[in-house]
């Protein structure tokens, strides 16, 4: 059983806390105590059914407000797959939150509704999904039951989203009509919509393909602590501590440290008492390596055969995320992987208006805004694009005087 | 390739153990003898051995806690190796920093945040790490995996660190301390599929075993000498088990058979009521939880 991430991207008028509660409550992972709670409520639909949409509500704030305002996570699990929602508000105010709980997903489900169409709000959504590399996208036409279940309506809103998924360069989209709040094709297949012949969407969510990258191309190991012990018995030791960022190691292996770019092999690879050939993508593993050459936290071990880029001058989509806007004046800190250096946005090239994917030219960046920029970096970086291995290609932008992470960064070119 | 679940929950704890061990000055493990920090203390030898911890253990022992649960904190101590720091709530009181409440309902739960708070100050924590899970509770699921706590240990909900990819900010100005949670993506049933898959010793309490208890609101409580009883409370005995292990007075136990992990998974997965249900100080009120976070709890 493997794990599969996916976002929510909506607003509450689409129904989306109501299709989270729907795949909780219909796939059975809700607890009794929870149900209880539920029934107590005094949130009911018109029809006096019980709103599923409170399985969803956070914090003090939001209940009163009525609305979503961070990511929540949410856990449920069938007997395919164990799922990780998070579930980000759909509001423009809320992009750097919906960036966020996307850098971490494997998967998107858009929300539309079926009586409004392709919006503003899909325009935006689905261009933040394809900045942030999204591999699968599920477009859940929602509120079918407002519309008679007619498969026009259908057909006439994938047909509209067709040609803003290739605008935006969105692949592997799949397309379900539902209502969430009937249940129709969320677990079980719609008795409404006989001309629906494909999956639910959980049973899409439990058979959707989400293997790893384990490459040798893309092998990438960050140095994230050495072990040394220092004893009498393990004088010698030192292991080096890490997680696989991206694709594949094995013993025997050439590798390269970088960014000072020494090459030696891999000797032996450690998870406490065990001794694995090979380590991939998603593990954390010690490497001992043939030759002593001084390595410590922020290097990375790369394949000797392909290596990833390294520069100090970096073209890269920005999104802010933070109330006081972006100072190209100042230096700020950037964390790639385990690497932290100083840095500073050199240049804006242009920002994106996410309603209308047009390209605007002002000096201002503010909170939420997107577009692309020239970082420069106090040391170099060893990255690859963000396009073709998104575990290596991203960073973060943290103000030095509030410590607070106010950017985000996704690699795009190689300026040097 | 794909990495089975508990594999990749168990790497995604051990990177986060190792990014507070690369980016802290003066980390601690926050200990309580719950399954959730023997846990963390199983992933912790996986991240640094055959190294030390690059951290102590911290146990915030309310005085009030199971015998068992102390027992079985100091072989664990004597078979790691590693150093444990004791702070106890009742130097708090004796110093007159808290109140010993009254009544029937009587807790030192919340009394260990104040304790908790001195000792991270005393010996300059500026990391802290912890057990706590997002499917726990609703306030929980919008945490962050480093959350920043200002210098009175204040969690705000509205001022977090978005959190990218795999990348953890723990930057923070002197007298502030992140609390770190790599356990966060994990469920309750998560966590004991893995302590049965490493083979993971447990305090005896969690297992059904037979013990004098009284009703308390609907709720089986250990009698106890730190329990307030009066003469409506009638003592029986019952075959029970405690789903966490927290202080005597607030932790209620639930009707069991359970003698081995096998059985406590099936009961579990069937189960009737979710793990916090079965903490009374959670009942109070529906943002129970949000209100004691903000004031610094763990």
């Amino acid at each position: 059983m493997d794990i599969l991430k996916f976002l929510t991207a909506g607003s509450v008028d689409d129904g989306k806390s109501t299709l989270i509660g729907r795949l909780l409550y219909d796939s059975e992972s809700i607890l009794v105590d929870q149900l209880e709670a539920l029934h107590r409520s005094n949130r009911k639909n018109d029809d006096g059914s019980i709103d599923l949409a409170i399985l969803t509500d956070g914090l003090k704030a939001e209940r009163e407000q009525g609305i979503t305002i961070d990511v929540a996570y949410k856990y449920f699990q069938t007997e395919k797959r164990k799922f990780i929602i998070a579930d980000t508000p759909g509001h423009i105010q809320y992009t750097r939150n919906m960036v966020t709980g996307a850098s971490n997903a494997n998967l998107a489900i858009i929300l539309i509704d079926a009586r409004k169409g392709v919006i503003e709000q899909t325009i935006r959504h689905s261009f933040l999904v394809a900045l942030l590399g999204l591999p699968q996208v599920v477009v859940c036409i929602n509120k079918m039951d407002m519309v008679d279940y007619s498969e026009d309506v259908y057909l006439q809103i994938v047909k509209n989203y067709k040609i803003l998924a290739d605008k935006v360069g969105l692949k592997n989209v799949h397309y379900i009509p539902v209502s969430a709040l009937k249940g129709d094709n969320i677990v079980y297949p719609s008795i409404n919509m006989n001309w629906y012949k494909e999956d639910s969407l959980l049973h899409f969510l439990e058979t959707v393909n989400i293997d790893v990258d384990d490459s040798k191309a893309h092998a990438r190991f960050p140095v994230q602590w050495v072990v040394r012990p220092q004893t009498d018995e393990l004088h010698d030791y030192r292991g080096y501590a890490g997680r696989v960022s991206s694709g594949s190691f094995k013993v025997n292996d050439k590798v390269t440290v970088l960014p000072s770019g020494f090459n030696t092999t891999i000797t032996k690879i450690e998870q406490l008492e065990k001794q694995p050939a090979e380590a991939f993508a998603g593990m954390s593993v010690t490497i001992h390596l043939k030759d002593e050459i001084d390595i410590s936290r922020g290097d990375v071990l790369v394949n000797s055969s392909y290596k990833p880029e390294v520069s100090q001058l970096i073209e890269a989509d920005l999104c802010w995320m933070d109330t006081r806007p972006l100072d190209t004046s100042l230096t700020y800190f950037i964390q790639h992987n385990s690497k932290v250096t100083r840095c500073r946005i050199q240049e804006i090239l242009y920002k994106v208006n996410i309603n209308t994917l047009e390209k605007e030219y002002n000096e201002d960046f503010k909170l939420n805004d997107i577009g692309r920029i020239v970082v420069k970096t106090a040391e170099p970086l060893a990255f690859d694009l963000y396009q073709n291995n998104k575990a290596n290609g991203g960073a973060i932008i943290i103000d030095s005087r509030t410590n607070v992470t106010v950017g985000a960064l996704m690699f795009r070119t190689a300026v040097e | 390739m794909k990495l089975d679940y508990l594999d990749e929950l168990e790497a995604e704890a051990i990177y986060i153990l190792r990014e507070v061990a690369g980016q802290f000055e003066k980390p601690a493990l926050l200990f309580s003898g719950g399954k959730d920090s023997i846990t963390l203390v199983r992933l912790a030898e996986k991240a640094f051995r055959p190294g030390k911890f690059p951290f102590p253990l911290v146990h915030i022992d309310t005085g009030h806690n199971f015998i068992e649960t102390i027992e079985y904190r100091d072989k664990m101590i004597e078979r790691i190796g590693e150093k444990l720091i004791i702070g106890h709530v009742q130097d708090s009181i004796n110093e007159g920093k808290v109140v010993e409440q009254k009544g029937k309902n009587a807790s030192r739960n919340a009394l260990q945040t104040v304790t908790l708070l001195d000792t991270i100050a005393k010996y300059q924590f500026d990391a802290c790490i912890g057990g706590a899970r997002r499917d726990e509770e609703k306030a929980r699921a919008k945490e962050r995996i480093f959350s920043v706590r200002d210098e009175f240990g204040q969690w705000d909900p509205k001022r977090q660190r978005p959190e990218l990819w795999n990348i953890f900010n723990g930057k923070i100005h002197k007298g502030e301390n992140v609390r770190v949670f790599p356990i966060s993506n994990w469920t309750e049933l998560d966590v004991w599929n893995y302590i049965r898959r490493e083979k993971i010793e447990l305090p005896s309490i969690y297992f059904a075993h037979e013990r004098e208890v009284i009703t308390r609101n609907g709720q089986l409580m250990a009698a106890s000498p730190f329990l307030n009883m009066d003469e409506e409370d009638i003592i029986e005995n019952r075959n029970v088990r405690f789903r966490t292990v927290g202080d005597m007075t607030c932790t209620a136990a639930v009707e069991s058979y359970a003698y081995h992990i096998d059985d406590i998974i099936e009961e579990i997965s069937a189960s009737k009521i979710s793990e916090r249900g079965a903490r009374m100080d959670d009942k109070v009120s529906e943002a129970a939880m949000e209100d004691r976070k903000k004031g610094g709890y763990f």
